[in-house]
């Protein structure tokens, strides 16, 4: 199934990456040439074969529920593009 | 006497041990060689302030006693995967401009407490995408041989990604030892293109917290160095239990250089049918069948196995790696870090921050990670991918039945002239074929220099070992080492 530039363009706008008119072209031609040499995983029969969930086998561990960080404002600011008081400041979300 | 920064880890352990020199001479020597060898572009931030303190620091242990034992002192490159604290970490990205992470990965924490040097962070494809180290924003790092001979005689190569920077600075000796991450073949194939040891461990060894995620349920931290030896020194300052990685393993930490016996008597070697496959250069074919035979000669016994879904481990890894990347790399948005680029609204501030901020190979993956996992398409593509995975791991688990390593070449080529392949993805997708299955299978492997191409670059041998295997595989890469006997330079 060959991606057309309106597709390449829902993709785009799904992973948030502005891409320019004129580039969705080529862009499609690229992405159909890895989606069509990925195909071949057609030829594999698959019947029975779970999803592999998790490479190593391992039981999933459980922690105790206690506070084990925090109290690092400044720490979590400090590679912030703008902060004010305290906050990350960021351009208006509701209108 | 040689040049201290030609001496091995272990050697320079025991020199330090022995007072023949300080930390902060072995150091020095470094951010000389590094200062003279800026020309590759190895390093993306030099760290020698903080080099020599952490060099003075280790010689103050040793004068009282206290020596943290074989790495102590020992002047290390990190991949700029890590994050190290108040050091730049960029994962070689536009888009984290500037970052200077508050805290250290677990894994470069447990370098320092074994009393490594940090010398600074090294170059990578960005992201970790690539195979060439050509992906970088910081521009690519050349890889320190050249050909003698041939269509690219005296050109600049590449040193394979994407652990491009660490491989290029231990085979340039400007790092004595150099960490990477492997998710596809990062490790190996760009120690294989540089002459080196790339040891990439099993999936949940080395702990991924501090790591910046590309393919979460393949990425793994390891070493890259010049000896098998050293490898295994490293290996086990690295590994360790972290209750902070969902993935980390809970498993005694052993003792990997004394597996190092060099007795491989009895051990089952798997030669894979698959792994011959149509256009492998005769070279590589011939250096695969002189492996065979130095195992063979040390007293291992040679078996024929079948991997029968070798060949679809890289179309299947082309489907998982971007899909987990896609999501790993949705928090690039502009708001908390890195790079912001201003638009009309919130959305167009993410879409442009996303596009200026990402190179084109990293948009291509992230699209196509968004593709297989949209709505319509997530069976077709990422499910059939996954259930490809488990075909790929129980052929592995088939063959553990009649072997205990598999023995392969680590890449189908030397190294290449830099501009090669850039304009064919899946061209530059195949140089990690013979390298992505077992990362497919989260299984431990390794690449050893076990000779040069007719153009005189260095070409890799790749062991594989079952899960938490690494004390088998590193004997194996051990006896494969002494009987290359590889000592070229470049």
């Amino acid at each position: 199934m060959a991606l057309d530039t309106d597709t390449v363009k829902r993709i785009a706008r799904l992973a948030r990456i502005h891409v320019d008119e004129a580039d969705l072209s080529p862009l499609a031609d690229e992405l159909n040439n890895i989606l069509g040499w990925v195909e071949q995983l057609d030829e594999v029969d698959t019947e029975g074969a779970e999803p592999m969930t998790s490479v190593v086998e391992m039981v999933q561990r459980l922690r105790v529920d206690a506070v084990a960080d925090g109290d690092v404002r400044d720490r979590v600011l400090a590679n912030a593009p703008l902060e004010a008081d305290g906050f990350f400041v960021v351009p208006k979300v509701i209108e | 006497m040689a040049a201290l920064t030609d001496l091995t880890i272990a050697q320079a352990g025991a020199g330090l041990d022995k007072g023949e020199f300080t930390a902060r001479e072995l150091t020095d020597a470094y951010l000389g060689a590094m200062e003279a060898a800026r020309g590759l572009n190895a390093y993306i931030e030099e760290t020698p302030e903080r080099a020599q303190a952490m060099a003075d620091a280790s010689d103050a242990r040793r004068a009282a006693g206290n020596s943290a034992g074989a790495l102590d002192g020992v002047p290390l490159a990190i991949k700029d995967l890590f994050c190290t604290e108040g050091a730049l970490s960029t994962a070689g990205s536009h888009i984290l401009d500037g970052f200077r992470p508050t805290y250290e990965s677990t894994v470069t924490q447990n370098l320092w407490d074994a009393g490594a040097v940090m010398l600074g962070k090294v170059n990578m494809d960005e992201f970790a995408m690539g195979s060439a180290n050509i992906t970088s924003h910081y521009g690519p790092t050349l890889n320190p041989w050249k050909a003698s001979s041939g269509d690219n005689a005296g050109k600049d190569l590449v040193p394979g990604g994407s652990s491009g920077g660490s491989a290029s600075a231990v085979a340039a000796r400007i790092a004595a030892g150099a960490t990477g991450t492997d998710t596809g073949g990062s490790i190996r194939q760009p120690g294989a293109f540089c002459g080196i040891v790339g040891l990439k461990p099993t999936y949940g060894r080395c702990s991924r917290w501090g790591v910046i995620a590309f393919a979460s349920s393949l990425d793994q931290a390891g070493p890259l160095a010049r000896t098998v030896e050293d490898s295994a020194l490293m290996l086990e300052a690295m590994v360790s239990y972290d209750p902070k990685d969902s993935t980390s393993v809970d498993l005694p930490v052993p003792n990997y250089a004394a597996a190092l016996t060099g007795d491989i008597r009895g051990l089952r070697v798997g030669v894979p049918a698959e792994y011959r496959m149509d256009g492998t250069p005769p070279e590589i074919e011939a250096l695969w069948q002189r492996g065979v035979d130095w195992l063979r000669d040390a007293g291992a016994e040679i078996v024929d196995i079948s991997l029968p879904h070798t060949k679809y481990a890289l179309p299947a890894y082309y489907i998982v790696a971007p899909a987990e990347a896609s999501s790993n790399l949705a928090r690039y948005d502009g708001m908390r870090y890195g790079l912001r680029v201003d638009g009309e609204d919130l959305t167009e501030t993410y879409e442009r921050t996303r596009a200026e901020g990402f190179g084109h190979e990293v948009k291509r993956r992230v699209m196509i990670g968004t593709y297989v996992l949209s709505a319509g398409y997530y069976d077709a593509y990422y499910l059939k991918a996954q259930r490809v995975r488990t075909r790929i791991a129980d052929d592995f688990r088939a063959a553990w039945d009649s072997c205990d390593v598999i023995l392969t070449p680590t890449t189908p080529s030397a190294a290449f002239a830099l501009g090669e392949k850039q304009d064919d993805p899946i061209a530059m997708y195949l140089n990690d074929i013979f390298t992505v299955p077992a990362s497919m299978a989260g299984l431990p492997a390794i690449s050893v220099p076990a000779g040069l191409s007719s153009d005189g670059l260095p070409l890799g041998l790749h062991l594989i070992a079952p899960a938490f295997g690494e004390e088998t595989l590193l004997r194996a890469a051990g006896v494969l080492e002494s009987a290359a006997g590889f000592t070229a330079q470049p």
